[in-house]
């Protein structure tokens, strides 16, 4: 066989099959391989809502360069039954490498050929498919076993399952000998101390770095995943982790917890935090510090469950009834989801406000490798003071804070109120107190605006009159075309804070003669907020809201079209 | 008001002027006193309506949340400071309507706090309106021919749940009401009092006279341990039953947490391990 003409030093794989048959699995082992082999690797699923069946896939990209966004080059595809021909199809190009088993597709398919379920039989039965199809991609890849190997000890922990799972793999890496080699991609140093995480768990462990030491939350995709993280880690980093009977008791729970001195985070979409709103405002009333995980995913409605948009930019600016501060975090990489989560705790509790980590599924499901987090020397100290007798919850003080004392730690009463309150925390409804009130809570903003504020990044030249802005995971699509396309004087900036937006934003903007921005969305909500908050000229809006996140061709192509128009 | 160290003296009080809510106040206070809890470690929790204004009253820490809302803050009050005994009060309509789902699951949880719930079946501060417990065929300026929903049964409820303590007070008997609340708050576990009080603004009918007349206490030789027995004074509705119907040990929801097993510190007192951090991320990686 030919060598096939791929994208040099890099090799990207379609997997297709039903909901159950461990394509999480597959990507697993095989980006463990490639680490092992010193590549970089990212991992994105697309899978339909519901637990077995449907037509599901997963794109593997290795290559020797950091690889952060999905290309739309599939140089193999490995269907593992049959409806995810039709399906995957239209993503493959004539060169495509297709895989499957002649029992399912014929021999006249055209496809090479590996016999799973003949293999399957003779491994011990179907579950170890999985292993046989890693080491069929291996030998194609020209990649000795052992690298594998230690991939499939990783993901396999007990010791007969991994025992059966190497003879499943070595069964199909002998298989695909006659193909051996058949890309060109060879294996590199290991680069020692590299990770592989998903969006989740970047998210969750982010939150443990920031003191998180409470959640409650109602199981709701694509958010379910941090929950999960921060169960598992219950018992060794003491957090206290509930389900909720439904997201207004999470969020009023997280409250409570915060009064008492927990440091609480809630984890949500789209419909469990339209119930949240309520308590939102309590938040805002009470001046409770608040972490909201709210991860996006389409709507109205149900929407579709499984698939990504960035359509809920517009319910953590303006939900809530009232007029209170809040802050908006929009992360596009796991490391920038580990430092916002840290730096949600952070500036909520330093601003007694709440604060929103805005993702959304493609960021929280996709994996990659990456280096170790940037974890901060000593663990965050929280801002809660010890209470004398005449301590006031509400007492004035600069910026609008007040220090927070906790019940059971001084001798101070400390009293929190939903109703318009005095200093003590009293029911007020003396008009003066109210204006003076609504001032005081209003006035935290400066610090959420300045002193707490995340700067957006440039990528590209400064000195651009283009500029290309966008936010939350859009940005290593975009990272990626503009290394491509290179366009002349033209930058992207993305941001991180969305609001409320630090002065460097505004100044960005008003470099630029020409300002794009890119969302996952119809209507274009950040570009809304922006008009709102700078009052800049927009000249275009690249949108996209089918349900998936848009790709370095996409944006690509965006690009060459705005300059060779 | 009395003199009562847990009680404000001469704050503008918002109920109305032989409101059942005084004679609440005064026995929750007497309670408070009898049981000398540390007010340092004691914090009231209320939802909205003229019953959670209760806290404003009182020289004690109180979260005063949302409407139907009291219960969730309080459970995760007392699973982030187990030391803080906690209470969570509000009307029929803050416990038993908006926050139903809450009330539910947090007889499941089962946390260590006592929900006492002003039962004056009808809405106050709206002005007027059915409540869950409104008898049926009660007029409102809303139920206009009268109440045509089954009015709700707390009792019945919270022992079909296996609720950890369940009972029922009224507001006219402050010496046997006194005893319950104390039960009830050195209960280990959640402990539900349905506390009977007349609205004598609103509720033209359940009114003190009609609470003395359809009011009894619980047989000398109820057993509070048998579930079965307990159900059945639950149901009856004509004498209403007042006493300690049901009460059993079970495990409360914050001491099975994962988080206390290994460390009995309060969350306020923890920080994140960043050297064991580092190695769940790396076991993870």
């Amino acid at each position: 066989m030919n060598r096939i003409k791929q994208r040099p030093g890099e090799i990207n794989l379609l997997f297709g099959g039903e909901a159950g048959q461990g394509l999480q699995t597959i990507a697993q082992i095989l980006a463990r391989m490639f680490m092992n082999g010193g590549l970089h690797v990212l991992a994105v699923s697309e899978f339909m809502s519901r637990i077995r069946g449907g037509s599901n896939s997963i794109t593997l990209r290795a290559a020797n360069q950091p690889v952060r966004a999905q290309d739309e080059t599939i140089d193999i595809c490995v269907l593992l039954d049959k409806d995810a021909l039709p399906r995957l199809k239209g993503r493959c190009a004539p060169a495509t490498l297709m895989i499957g088993d002649p029992k399912l597709f014929g021999p006249g398919s055209g496809m090479l050929p590996l016999p799973l379920n003949e293999l399957g039989a003779q491994a011990g039965g179907t579950i170890y498919s999985n292993s046989i199809v890693c080491g069929a991609i291996a030998c194609l890849v020209g990649w000795e076993l052992p690298l594998l190997e230690a991939a499939l000890a990783k993901v396999f922990s007990s010791p007969e399952l991994l025992a059966k799972n190497l003879a499943a793999a070595k069964l199909g890496w002998d298989h695909g000998t006659e193909a051996a080699g058949h890309f060109d991609l060879p294996p590199q140093e290991k680069k020692a101390g590299q990770l592989l995480l998903d969006g989740s768990q970047a998210v969750a462990f982010g939150a443990l770095a920031g003191g998180c030491t409470f959640i409650a939350s109602y199981p709701m995709s694509p958010s379910t995943g941090v929950l999960i993280h921060l169960a598992k880690s219950a018992h060794s980093h003491g957090v206290v982790v509930e389900q909720a009977e439904d997201e207004i008791s999470a969020i009023n729970m997280g409250l409570g917890s915060w009064y008492a001195g927990g440091r609480a985070l809630v984890s949500t979409s789209g419909g469990g935090f339209d119930l949240m709103a309520e308590g939102l405002s309590l938040a805002g009333a009470i001046e409770s510090p608040m972490v909201i995980h709210l991860a996006q995913r389409p709507g109205p409605g149900t929407g579709l469950p499984t698939r990504t948009e960035q359509g809920d930019l517009e319910i953590a600016r303006y939900s809530g009834h009232g007029e209170f501060p809040r802050a908006i975090l929009a992360p596009g990489s796991p490391e920038e989801a580990f430092a916002c989560a840290a730096h949600a705790f952070t500036m909520a509790d330093a601003s007694q406000s709440p604060v929103f980590l805005l993702t959304d599924q493609y960021l929280l499901d996709t994996l990659c490798d990456l280096e170790p987090f940037h974890l901060p020397d000593a663990a965050p100290e929280p801002r809660i003071v010890t209470t004398t007798k005449e301590y006031r919850r509400y007492a004035a003080g600069a910026d609008g804070i007040s220090p927070r004392g906790i019940p059971g730690l001084g001798e101070g009463i400390v009293r929190v109120d939903s109703d318009e309150h005095d200093e003590e925390g009293c029911i007020t409804e003396d008009f003066d107190l109210r204006t003076a009130m609504v001032d005081k809570r209003l006035a935290k903003l400066r610090l959420l605006k300045e002193d707490l504020a995340l700067a957006p990044r440039l990528y590209g030249t400064a000195d651009y009159r283009r500029l290309i802005v966008g936010w939350g995971s859009t940005a290593p699509a975009v990272v990626e075309a503009l290394e491509r396309v290179r366009p002349a004087s033209t930058a992207f900036l993305h941001c991180v804070q969305l609001y409320p937006l630090p002065q460097a934003v505004l100044d960005h903007l008003q470099q630029a003669s020409k300002i794009i921005v890119i969302e996952s969305n119809a209507t274009g909500q950040f570009a809304r907020l922006l008009r709102v908050e700078t009052g800049c000229t927009i000249t275009r809006q690249w949108n996209k809201y089918n349900g998936l996140a848009f790709t370095v061709d996409e944006v690509a192509a965006l690009l060459q079209q705005e300059v060779n128009p | 008001m009395s003199e009562n160290r847990y009680q404000r003296i001469g704050c503008d009080i918002a109920w109305c002027p032989g409101c059942g809510n005084y004679g609440i106040a005064k026995i929750l206070g007497e309670t408070l006193q009898e049981l000398e809890l540390d007010p340092q470690q004691t914090v009231l929790v209320s939802g909205i309506g003229q019953a959670a204004k209760l806290p404003q009253y009182f020289n004690l820490h109180y979260f005063n949340g949302l409407h139907g809302r009291a219960l969730p803050p309080a459970t995760a009050i007392k699973a982030s400071n187990r030391s803080l005994t906690v209470l969570a009060e509000s009307g029929d309509g803050d416990m038993y309507g908006e926050g139903g789902n809450h009330l539910l699951h947090c007889i499941r949880r089962n946390p260590d706090l006592t929900n006492i719930v002003h039962n004056n079946m009808v809405y106050g501060l709206t002005k007027g309106q059915a409540s869950p417990t409104s008898p049926r065929g009660l007029v409102t300026p809303l139920q206009i021919d009268g109440v045509i929903l089954e009015p709700f049964n707390p009792l019945a409820v919270a022992i079909a749940l296996d609720a950890s303590f369940v009972a029922r007070a009224y507001v006219g008997h402050a010496e046997q009401t006194r005893a319950i609340l104390k039960a009830a708050i050195l209960h280990k576990g959640y402990a539900l009092v349905d506390l009977l009080q007349p609205c004598v603004t609103f509720n033209k009918l359940n009114t003190y006279n009609w609470f003395e007349a359809h009011t009894s206490p619980l047989p000398a030789d109820h057993d509070p341990f048998d579930r079965m027995q307990a159900f059945a004074r639950a149901c009856e509705d004509d004498p209403l039953r007042l006493g300690i119907f049901y009460q059993k040990e079970k495990p409360v929801f914050e001491d099975q947490l994962a988080a206390y097993v290994d460390d009995k510190r309060p969350l306020f007192e923890r920080r994140v391990d960043v050297n064991k951090l580092a190695e769940t991320i790396r076991a993870a990686g």
